[in-house]
């Protein structure tokens, strides 16, 4: 919004500050001015201004030159409402309001005789050509120019009819299903049985606080006007410009609560420019108000103010004096309020205000309490802190978030954060349970169509994002929630659960990069890893990792089928990782091999965190053997490892695959294994025999297992 | 390395025997001076202790085995003290270790670079969050979380934005599809803010409150360098007996500080949010240039960092119908918001918002 600062000192010839210094006390009261740009000498500053929506009565000139009148305590001169003498005419026009819920004041003045011709300064209070110059705002004829000039001094929407289209009079109602108003646009519109119109005895002539006709617009031809100048209610205003899809100046003031009493006062503003060019007024002023509305905004209840809540509420001031009842009483007058009962009855000091007719926002005594807080300034608030007496907690899951925060990190993964959003063919990809996927009402687009209900597309995308741009080395994680719904019958989602997952993806080299050192291709046990550090975070007995056959239908989609594996904890499935589908690759155009996988987080989260204990460290000799095996490729490790479990032998320490590998000597269907087993016990050094009989016992497991030792 | 064989011992009295073992102490000396590598110590090991042709084991063999019974106790005690002797010079050269020229011989480039093993990135909103978190921790605030979708009720009704206001226009909200026959209370949106949490903790424990929200809200905003649909706040509440203005004042000034320096100064402007009231906004004098204007704070020397305010006595009537101890003529409390990504871009020197949620590895790997 621009403001003329040459326009507001008219209103204030006391001002004791220049624009810069009225810029800044402005702003550090809420009323914010957000640019300064001067207009040369004599014609002061133009202010870019942001009002915040609560205050629309400080949307236009006066009402800014009023918050300066209370900032500075200077006179603030009166809006120039007089009007030349006028005969009384025999018969008022008539006007009616049959839609008192949604019109509360309606104002109509008749004036005969005038020229429609281009504006100029007419009178002092009525610079429109000066300020329209100033504000760039473009001149169009002197009676639109006369309401466009009335609602930037004082923000009320005016509206000139063409007295000579409208027959019979004015009747205020809702429209009539079917009927149709050509608006100002040259739009023509068919009304919605709800929506508020101004209509003659025949047919709708404008959308009542909206916009007007087309058949009743001014032109040059015009010779006589009625003037409109009213009182709206805010949401019948609002329904009427949405469900049109327009957003006026008039509809905006309106939807936000105007003046009650500034009707009369715009429309002699509106009516004097108009007779500057010649014309004379016809009859009074007909003013048809509606009592209920009238009660319910200028003439509201008081409010009544105890000094004691002022205090409570606002607390200690750096002047020592702090808020006192002179402090309250200076502000709220200068604002327009009257102080109507010194002392209500039986309440202790509270004194009772009436709160002026364009502050609609201020009902409660809260409202009052911030007025005081506000023209006092708040930085003339001391900083204090509150005393505090409880305990501190922090969410339950916070610290096996940040435990797997810290190991995806450590395993030199970065940290991402994804749209929520993912697109309809990407849910149907990925979600655990298909068609409960969440779609959005007005989506952003459709590739964000739904709530993503896995990590995964995000998580493909940012892969994708990455090696489109030739980054071929990618590690990321994400730490988000995923989204499913519940659906009631009718269709509509009824509830939407939330849960937290990880995702994470891999592609290129290993982290670890040295010049020294060949580069090796990140692969599937790498993932693996990973994912075996994050489940080692939390307190399990058992976690494995099976797969299915394709045509089982379990492995989630986007995996290729062979090289993906479910993630198995205490007997739950937790999560799923492995290579993206050769075919999903493809389709996203992928050449590398990329790795990912999905944890399923809440189902984690339900185990505790695993407390390390210590144990005794045995300080005798450990043992290594390493065995070389022959297996089928029918036998994976798992078989090898469970037979060496099942052993349980407590000097059997620790055994691991030190290496597999094929070798053409052997058979086609057959691999080596390099086995290393340690042997250690806890309270001796092991002897020879005890060594030959473990080693036994070693052999003989494998071999159960299916194992050949290598001779 | 040429050494002399063990002759055989034809005498065993003492005096034979001293003159023996003195003769094979000084070969033993004698080669253990000119040892000068490590091949050469390995090699003098072999030769005098090696288990199948070391020359002690020879001595052991040929002198012991053939000593009359009487001589085989003085002749085992030389043979220890030999050992010992020789053993002891074993260690002084192995242990002077290798020669100059042998360790020249190792030298590696030490200007090549040096090998990484690559720490993942903590996401600069991940870690923006956590520093404000932790701030608010300190002065006694648990956190809390609340549901990214919402309904209508906690993410605009009890928050004091009826249904029709006009503040609500500010907010574009994301809607959950087909929601239009449900009670306008019950309809799912993605929340644009996270004060829902604020009445999600008023109903669930009596005052005092003292609590601090991350979490990441969402707005129907058009994507620029300073907007996006995605965006992270962390809200703050403080409800008690007797909290005042003052005390907002003094939590966020102490807070600002504890963010971004001691010299830090804090200003408040009168603002406007349904759900507080007196409302406030907060600038902070501008990090860059501290205060006296440059091209980040647009020279006016302030940044505006966030949003806060009393709360409205309207929100606490919500808070009544479940919580009754929520009375607005007996407490008061003050309720606080900032946008994560502005404080973090200002922080890190980020001019596009965009960049927090594309995964690049190369902006990532920044805050490594």
């Amino acid at each position: 919004m621009k403001i003329l600062t040459k326009w507001l000192r008219a209103y204030l010839p006391e001002l004791p500050v220049d624009d810069a210094q009225l810029a800044e006390d402005l702003t550090l009261r809420g009323i914010a001015v957000e640019g300064i740009f001067s207009l040369g000498e004599g014609d002061g500053s133009l202010f870019e201004m942001d009002i915040t929506t609560n205050r629309v009565d400080a949307m236009n000139h006066y009402g800014i030159a009023r918050e300066a009148a209370a900032v500075y305590g200077v006179p603030l001169l009166p809006l120039s409402a007089e009007l030349p003498k006028h005969a009384p005419s025999a018969k008022d026009f008539s006007v009616r309001i049959e839609a008192e819920d949604a019109c509360g004041r309606f104002t109509a003045r008749v004036l005969r005789g005038i020229t429609v011709t281009d504006s100029r300064d007419w009178f002092p209070g009525a610079e429109v050509d000066t300020y329209f110059r100033l504000l760039e705002q473009k001149k169009i004829s002197s009676a639109v120019d006369a309401t466009n000039f009335v609602w930037l001094a004082m923000g009320q929407p005016t509206h000139a009819f063409d007295l000579d289209k409208i027959e019979g009079g004015i009747l205020v109602r809702r429209a009539r299903k079917g009927e149709k108003l050509k608006t100002l646009d040259g739009i023509e519109r068919t009304l919605d049985p709800e929506d508020l119109v101004v209509a003659d005895h025949v047919k709708p002539l404008a959308l009542a606080g909206v916009m007007g006709g087309w058949d009743t617009m001014i032109t040059p031809a015009t010779k006589n006007v009625l003037v409109e100048a009213a009182w709206f209610e805010p949401m019948a205003v609002r329904r009427t410009a949405r469900r049109h899809g327009l957003h006026t100046d008039a509809s905006h003031r309106f939807e936000r609560g105007a003046d009650f009493n500034a009707a009369p006062v715009a429309s002699a503003l509106v009516s004097r420019i108009l007779l500057a060019a010649g014309g004379s007024i016809e009859g009074g002023l007909v003013d048809v108000r509606v009592p209920a509305l009238e009660a319910r905004t200028a003439a509201r209840k008081p409010i009544a103010l105890a000094l004691s809540e002022v205090q409570r509420i606002l607390g200690t001031t750096v002047d020592a004096d702090g808020i006192t009842a002179a402090t309250v009483e200076g502000v709220l007058k200068a604002l327009g309020c009257e102080l109507v009962v010194q002392h209500e009855a039986g309440s202790e000091g509270k004194r009772v205000w009436n709160t002026p007719s364009w502050r609609l926002d201020i009902e409660r005594d809260i409202d009052l309490i911030e007025e005081v807080a506000r023209v006092y300034g708040y930085n003339r608030f001391a900083n204090t802190l509150p005393a505090f007496g409880g305990g501190v907690t922090a969410l339950p899951s916070a610290q096996a978030e940040s435990a797997v925060r810290d190991t995806l990190r450590a395993a030199g993964f970065h940290e991402a954060i994804a749209s929520t959003f993912c697109s309809a063919a990407d849910a149907a990809l990925t979600a655990a349970q298909p068609g409960l996927v969440v779609p959005l009402g007005n989506p952003l687009s459709e590739e964000a169509g739904v709530l993503r209900p896995s990590l995964i597309p995000g998580m493909l995308a940012m892969v994708a994002g990455n090696l489109h741009r030739d980054l071929s080395d990618v590690r990321l994680f994400e730490l988000g929630t995923v989204f499913s719904g519940a659906t009631e019958k009718s269709g509509s989602t009824e509830k939407v659960d939330e849960r937290p997952a990880l995702a994470f993806a891999a592609a290129g080299l290993l982290p670890e990069q040295s010049p020294l050192h060949p580069a090796r291709a990140i692969e599937f046990h790498d993932l693996k890893g990973v994912v075996e550090q994050v489940l080692a975070l939390f307190q399990t007995r058992t976690i494995y990792f099976d797969r299915f056959p394709p045509e089982a239908g379990l492995t989630p989609a986007w995996l290729h089928p062979y090289r993906s594996a479910r993630i198995v904890a205490e007997g739950t499935t937790v999560g799923w990782f492995g290579q993206l589908h050769p075919r999903e690759a493809s389709a996203r155009k992928l050449k590398d091999a990329v790795l990912l996988g999905e944890l399923y987080l809440d189902r984690l989260y339900k185990l505790p965190l695993r407390k390390p204990a210590a144990r005794e460290l045995s300080r005798f000799q450990p043992v290594r053997r390493d065995f070389s095996l022959i297996l089928d490729q029918s036998i994976p490790w798992e078989t090898i490892d469970a037979a060496l479990a099942a052993l349980n032998l407590p000097e059997i320490v620790d055994w691991r695959v030190r290496e597999v590998f094929r070798d053409a000597k052997l058979g086609a269907r057959d691999y080596s294994l390099l086995l290393g087993v340690t042997f250690q016990a806890a309270d001796r050094t092991l002897r020879d025999e005890e060594l030959q009989s473990y080693h036994a016992q070693v052999v003989a497991a494998v071999n159960q297992a299916g194992a050949r030792l290598r001779s | 390395m040429t050494t002399e064989a063990i002759p055989n011992l034809s005498a065993f009295s003492e005096a034979a025997l001293n003159q023996a073992f003195a003769a094979l102490e000084q070969q033993a000396r004698a080669a253990a001076a000119a040892l000068a590598t490590p091949e050469a110590v390995e090699a003098f090991r072999l030769d005098w202790l090696g288990r199948k042709q070391g020359r002690l084991n020879e001595v052991s063999s040929r002198w012991l085995k053939s000593a009359p019974p009487e001589a085989k106790k003085a002749l085992g005690q030389r043979f220890n003290a030999l050992k010992t002797v020789v053993e002891s010079l074993l260690d002084a050269a192995s242990g002077a270790g290798p020669t100059d020229a042998a360790l020249a011989a190792e030298a590696i480039d030490i200007t090549l670079p040096g090998s990484h093993r690559l720490t993942g990135a903590e996401h600069p909103i991940t870690k923006t969050l956590n520093e404000i978190v932790r701030v608010f921790a300190a002065l006694g605030y648990s956190v809390g979380v609340g549901p990214e979708v919402e309904t209508d009720y906690y993410n605009f009704e009890c928050m004091n934005f009826p249904p029709g206001h006009p503040a609500r226009d500010t907010q574009d909200t994301l809607v959950v599809s087909n929601q239009e026959r449900r009670p306008q209370r019950d309809r799912l949106l993605l929340r644009t803010h996270t004060s829902p949490v604020q009445m999600r903790t008023m109903e669930q424990q009596p005052p005092p409150v003292r609590i601090v929200i991350p979490g990441k809200v969402h707005r129907n905003d058009a994507q620029d360098a300073t907007h996006s649909p995605i965006f992270h706040q962390v809200e703050g509440l403080c409800v008690d007996r007797n909290i005042t203005f003052s005390d907002l004042k003094g939590t966020l000034d102490h807070a600002m500080k504890a963010l971004f320096g001691s010299s830090v100064k804090t200003r408040f402007f009168p603002s406007f949010f349904p759900f507080t009231e007196p409302s406030a906004d907060v600038q902070i004098s501008c990090i860059f240039c501290g205060g006296k204007g440059c091209r980040k704070c647009k020279h006016s020397g302030w940044i505006e960092l966030l949003g806060c305010g009393m709360v409205d006595p309207a929100v606490f009537a919500f808070a009544q119908e479940k919580q009754p101890a929520y009375d607005p003529k007996k407490i008061s409390g003050f309720a606080f918001g900032m946008g994560v990504e502005r404080i973090a871009m200002m922080k890190y020197g980020i001019s596009e918002i965009g960049q927090f949620y594309a995964g690049d590895m190369r902006f990532l790997g920044q805050f490594a």
